[in-house]
């Protein structure tokens, strides 16, 4: 599993990207009350806002973390938003993406690197 | 960000840093705004046994004269509220208005015997001790009371909690006001608060501020609650954030506040008029307003947040309002919020839509408060 600096996890499964929200991430937003998810097939740049996420709290956006195309949605977010809460780097994966340039990954961390920049 | 060094303690400081609270700067004070069970656990716990909030920021204020009668007019040139006819051990609704029939604060007042104890919000506080000084009858006391912790226990099991310490505690009705002795502190007791539960705000010596709040930690039913959950508590019940639901710029006819205008200060009462704005206010009462503050219940998930414009139409249309305050209602299970809509779109059940993230989304007008309140009557 990789990080990036905006607190996402990437894990491949068959050539593809899933992607979510750190255990970090998902502690500092807070009770998570609403996911608003892409639609499949949309083509993303870095760091365009695909997802929103509302906590009790603030909304805050979710950003492809690479280039490439949104393969997949987790809709059973939408009905149970909580699941983020629950089970933010499992159950709760947000999308799955193409990479279309694979040098994008080249600067994410690995889980100590990233335990290491939230501390 | 300010340097957090600048921010005032309350007495209660050191024990929300030691039951893990995160603190935040508000008021000018750090301030917990949810311990570790999170905004949506603190609210369900408020709503289904008891929370302690520490609402020490707030002002504190005892006005004193020659007599009841004095002081009561006297206050009565600054708000449009029935003060002269506040029974002693009895609390009151209301606001400080402006000469342009604004709200400057509002407020929570209560009859102590001979004096009046005001409680106001942190962020108006110093604003509001200098029109009492500068507005009031020179010879009224104004007394700012820096000195003692205001600490609130809500929710259903209050009631309880709170006359298992002190017996006199049951016969204290929804806006009453006594002396209390809560494991053996002195303390000055209303039975109101800020949640549409049942409850006790509690003016306590700085001193016992800690002992009495572990105390009251102490039972199985309370938990302690930030103000995340506070704010969320309130929208639901439908309660005013100032700054925010009413302002300056706002009068008490929009904000739908009549209610907390007596018959006696109206036109044709006995003691009509005679408040800043009146004026405004007073023909206001008449004549309705051109908007009016509303419950609105977005129809789909997205919470609809302060800011959100208001149109009359899915695409195209008007803007016609504003969302004031707007979130996640733990209770309600979605999304809630308030706002000011034009006088012909504030009818309950109206369809209007919220634009979010440049996406018109469906609401409609709704009755407040959200969740019905629970008081003891």
């Amino acid at each position: 599993m990789k990080f990036t600096e905006e607190h996402e996890w990437l894990r491949e499964e068959d050539g593809e990207m899933v992607v979510g929200i750190t255990i970090h991430a998902a502690e500092q937003l807070g009770d998570v009350v609403f996911v608003e998810l892409p639609d499949e097939g949309t083509t993303v740049s870095k760091d365009d806002e695909v997802v929103v996420i509302e906590s009790v709290k603030a909304a805050s956006d979710i950003l492809a973390p690479v280039d490439g195309e949104i393969t997949e949605v987790n809709a059973a977010l939408t009905d149970n938003p909580a699941m983020v809460n629950d089970d933010p780097q499992g159950e709760a994966w947000f999308f799955k993406m193409t990479v279309s340039d694979p040098s994008q990954m080249d600067e994410f961390m690995d889980e100590a690197g990233y335990q290491k920049f939230i501390r | 960000m300010s340097d957090t060094s600048d921010l005032k303690q309350t007495p209660l400081y050191e024990l929300h840093v030691e039951l893990g609270a995160k603190m935040v700067p508000f008021a000018g004070y750090s301030m917990p705004v949810q311990y570790a069970p999170g905004v949506m656990k603190e609210h369900l716990h408020t709503r289904a046994a008891a929370g302690v909030f520490d609402v020490s920021h707030m002002g504190q204020v005892i006005l004193s004269g020659e007599s009841w009668d004095h002081v009561a007019r006297s206050f009565e040139s600054l708000v449009p509220q029935d003060v002269l006819g506040l029974a002693d051990g009895r609390q009151r609704y209301g606001f400080f208005t402006n000469e342009s029939g604004g709200i400057a604060d509002d407020l929570m007042f209560a009859r102590r015997c001979e004096t009046l104890f005001v409680v106001v919000n942190a962020a108006c506080k110093d604003a509001d001790v200098v029109r009492m000084r500068t507005a009031l009858a020179p010879d009224i006391q104004v007394s700012e009371i820096t000195d003692r912790a205001l600490i609130a226990l809500q929710g259903p099991r209050a009631g309880a909690v709170i006359a298992a310490m002190d017996v006199r505690a049951d016969a204290m009705s929804f806006m009453d006001v006594a002396d209390l002795t809560l494991d053996g502190v002195e303390v000055w007791a209303s039975r109101s608060g800020y949640t549409g539960e049942d409850g006790f705000e509690i003016s306590v010596s700085e001193e016992d501020a800690e002992q009495l709040t572990r105390a009251l930690l102490a039972h199985e039913d309370v938990a302690p609650i930030g103000l995340g959950a506070r704010d969320s508590l309130r929208l639901e019940a439908g309660l005013c954030l100032y700054g925010h639901d009413i302002d300056a710029a706002t009068n008490p006819v929009e904000g739908a506040l009549t209610w907390a205008i007596q018959k006696v200060r109206r036109t044709g009462g006995d003691r009509a008029g005679g408040f800043p704005g009146a004026d405004v206010i007073l023909p206001a009462l008449e004549s309705g307003a051109s908007r009016k503050r509303v419950g609105l219940r977005p129809e789909g998930r997205a919470p609809m947040r302060e800011g959100v414009e208001i149109f009359d139409a899915p695409e195209g249309g008007n803007v016609i309002g504003k969302v004031t305050s707007g979130g996640f209602g733990p209770t309600t299970g979605g999304p809630v919020a308030m706002g000011y809509v034009a006088i012909e779109h504030s009818q309950t059940g109206t369809s209007l839509w919220g634009e979010v993230r440049g996406k018109r989304l469906a609401l409609r007008v709704a009755k407040l408060p959200f969740v019905a309140a629970n008081f003891k009557r």
